[in-house]
């Protein structure tokens, strides 16, 4: 029916922007898999983020991939302080509260961001954004390569982060079992606001790379919520693994759906598969059994 | 009982005072500002007889409010129906479609933050097939002829629109309170309290929560008709984007939420609030938006009962 080299390009193209789903999806499921709640806030905390990028590459010329040294460790800070002295304290540890919360704060952040930028679209346009590369009879932008790259070396890093560093034995104990940890003396309430500042920080990286090759209005963030959410349910809450492979996976079938449905019916093949699994596995394809 | 007994008397009052308003009200702006309040009343209280009432948190009323609305459109621009029987055809609509969307995610067990994330996501799906589809006017939208005329649900004075939407809000509230007073709306309190007690008590928790979602998404679509009959438009975001889904859950979180009155004060709280960031910040977009979330966030924080704990006292 199509080409096999349309197909070829379609699918490598699809991989390329489930790699930024699966960084976005990587911190949300950091955030469900250690606090138990799902972060309404986080399609916002990456718009924030675009508009981070957006004004450092425009008021101070700051090249989006310099940005990943400024951005990402400054909603890592924002994250902590968000979790520890916001979701907390409004949320009194109700799975439904805590999602109203963070509802609340998507809208504040979001119409903030109309009051002040307005609904107009921003992009930037960097030099590296005209390379493009060959492989094969398809060629990809830089950035889309760049995106796949730093994609997995983040994902190594926060790999080693978990596995070998004491935060990461301690972000884990939480996750399996927080009584416990409170109990051997770990701060329950540190390692939430850390494992939310990293989710928040990686959401951040993601909009780094993002940047370049698309845009940035207030409501951009309404997309990516749901594809996240899609990707981290699909993987299952709170697996790292099935963040990774779900988000690669929705990206091919965006890119696939678009290009059999055509671009504004395709992305329904995202939201139908959110409902399915929702419905029929609703602990994912890597998801632990339990509640 | 003394409670209910105070409560219908109260009721009463607020519908005197409520028929009584378009006397007082002579500019156009004022009249259509309490036709909006009432309007939120309505999807306001549609939710809370699910999320309110029910525990079963929506994020995505949208698809009941927007079928009610695209219905209305469709039935009398293809079929040339006319507007009160559409009506009713467009609030079955909206009644199957919360049918739908409850048997398939009551029967698979989802609860809490699941239940709200499906319901966003069936939105999201109306709102993609909508804006795709030429006979729903895919990215145009959908537009009815001006034909005002009571037989046709359009009316020149914008004071029988009030009348219409009054109407609708009383009923809505009507059913809220036989919720507080009937063996069916204690299930569903019981359901919201603790499902798996509820269960063990030997309530059919599948059969309330079905007949609560189809109640409520019969009323949302109530309210999308009318707003199909007042703005004659509607378009892909206004019907199933996630803003009206927000509004419908705001109102009655704000007021109160699984109470009969908490939508009328949150409708009032939140009509009250955009003016006055109209009037300071200038009617600039997101203003108003902006003071809905601090205040959901102040009343998460400080009454949860929503602001009808204030009146309540402590009981």
């Amino acid at each position: 029916m199509f080409d096999i080299g349309i197909l070829t390009a379609v699918t490598l193209n699809g991989l390329t922007v489930g790699a930024i789903y699966a960084l976005g999806a990587l911190g949300l499921t950091l955030i469900y898999g250690v606090l138990h709640i799902i972060n309404f806030a986080h399609g916002s905390t990456l718009m924030m983020a675009l508009y981070a990028c957006f004004f450092l590459h425009q008021r101070a010329g700051v090249d989006p991939y310099t940005a990943l040294l400024i951005v990402p460790p400054a909603f890592f800070v924002l994250g902590y302080a968000m979790q520890r002295y916001l979701i907390a304290p409004l949320g009194f540890g109700k799975d439904i509260n805590v999602l109203l919360v963070t509802l609340g704060i998507s809208i504040i952040l979001d119409n903030l961001a109309l009051y002040l930028w307005t609904s107009n679209t921003r992009n930037i346009d960097i030099p590296q954004a005209q390379v493009f590369i060959e492989l094969g009879m398809i060629s990809l932008a830089l950035p889309k390569v760049i995106g796949v790259v730093a994609s997995i070396v983040v994902g190594l890093l926060f790999w080693l982060l978990m596995t070998q560093t004491d935060l990461g034995k301690a972000i884990r104990a939480v996750a399996r079992e927080r009584r416990g940890a409170r109990i051997v003396g770990i701060s329950v309430d540190h390692i939430f606001a850390m494992s939310f500042g990293i989710g928040s920080a990686c959401i951040a990286v993601a909009a780094c790379l993002l940047i370049p090759t698309y845009y940035v209005t207030p409501k951009v963030g309404d997309g990516f919520v749901l594809i996240a959410f899609t990707t981290v349910v699909l993987g299952g809450m709170g697996s790292f693994i099935g963040a990774l492979v779900g988000g690669l996976f929705l990206g091919v079938v965006e890119a696939w759906s678009g290009l059999w449905l055509g671009e504004s019916l395709g992305q329904i093949g995202v939201f139908i598969i959110f409902i399915l699994v929702l419905l029929f596995k609703p602990n994912g394809l890597f998801g632990q059994r339990n509640t | 009982m003394t409670n209910m007994k105070r409560q219908t008397q109260v009721m009463l009052v607020l519908i005197l005072a409520l028929v009584l308003i378009p006397l007082f009200v002579s500019s156009k702006f004022w009249m259509g500002f309490w036709v909006m309040l009432l309007f939120h009343a309505l999807i306001g209280q549609s939710w809370n007889i699910l999320g309110g009432y029910g525990g079963q948190t929506s994020y995505g009323h949208a698809v009941f409010f927007g079928t009610g609305a695209y219905v209305t459109a469709v039935m009398q621009t293809h079929f040339g129906v006319n507007a009160w029987a559409g009506a009713g055809v467009a609030i079955a609509a909206g009644a199957v479609v919360g049918l739908f969307i409850g048997a398939v995610s009551f029967r698979y067990g989802l609860r809490g933050s699941y239940f709200a994330l499906v319901t966003l996501a069936f939105a999201e799906v109306f709102r993609v097939l909508v804006n795709a589809w030429d006979f729903t006017g895919s990215g145009f939208g959908m537009l009815l002829a001006l034909k005002p005329g009571a037989a046709h649900m359009q009316f020149a004075d914008r004071q029988w629109f009030y009348y219409l939407v009054l109407l609708l809000t009383i009923m809505a509230t009507g059913v809220a309170m036989w919720l507080e007073s009937s063996r069916f709306g204690a299930h569903l309190v019981a359901i919201r309290e603790n499902e798996d007690a509820a269960k063990a008590l030997g309530i059919n928790t599948f059969r309330v929560k079905l007949k609560a979602i189809v109640i409520s998404a019969a009323l949302a679509a109530t309210a999308g008709v009318f707003y199909m009959q007042y703005f004659l438009f509607v378009d892909s975001h206004i019907g199933y984007g996630p803003s009206m889904s927000i509004s419908a859950l705001l109102v009655p979180l704000i007021g109160g939420p699984g109470t009969v009155l908490g939508p009328f004060i949150g409708a009032l709280s939140l009509g009250v609030l955009s003016e006055i960031t109209k009037h300071t910040m200038g009617d600039s977009p997101g203003a108003n938006l902006m003071a809905y979330g601090v205040l959901l966030l102040i009343v998460l924080r400080f009454l949860p009962n929503g602001l009808m704990g204030l009146f309540r006292g402590r009981s």
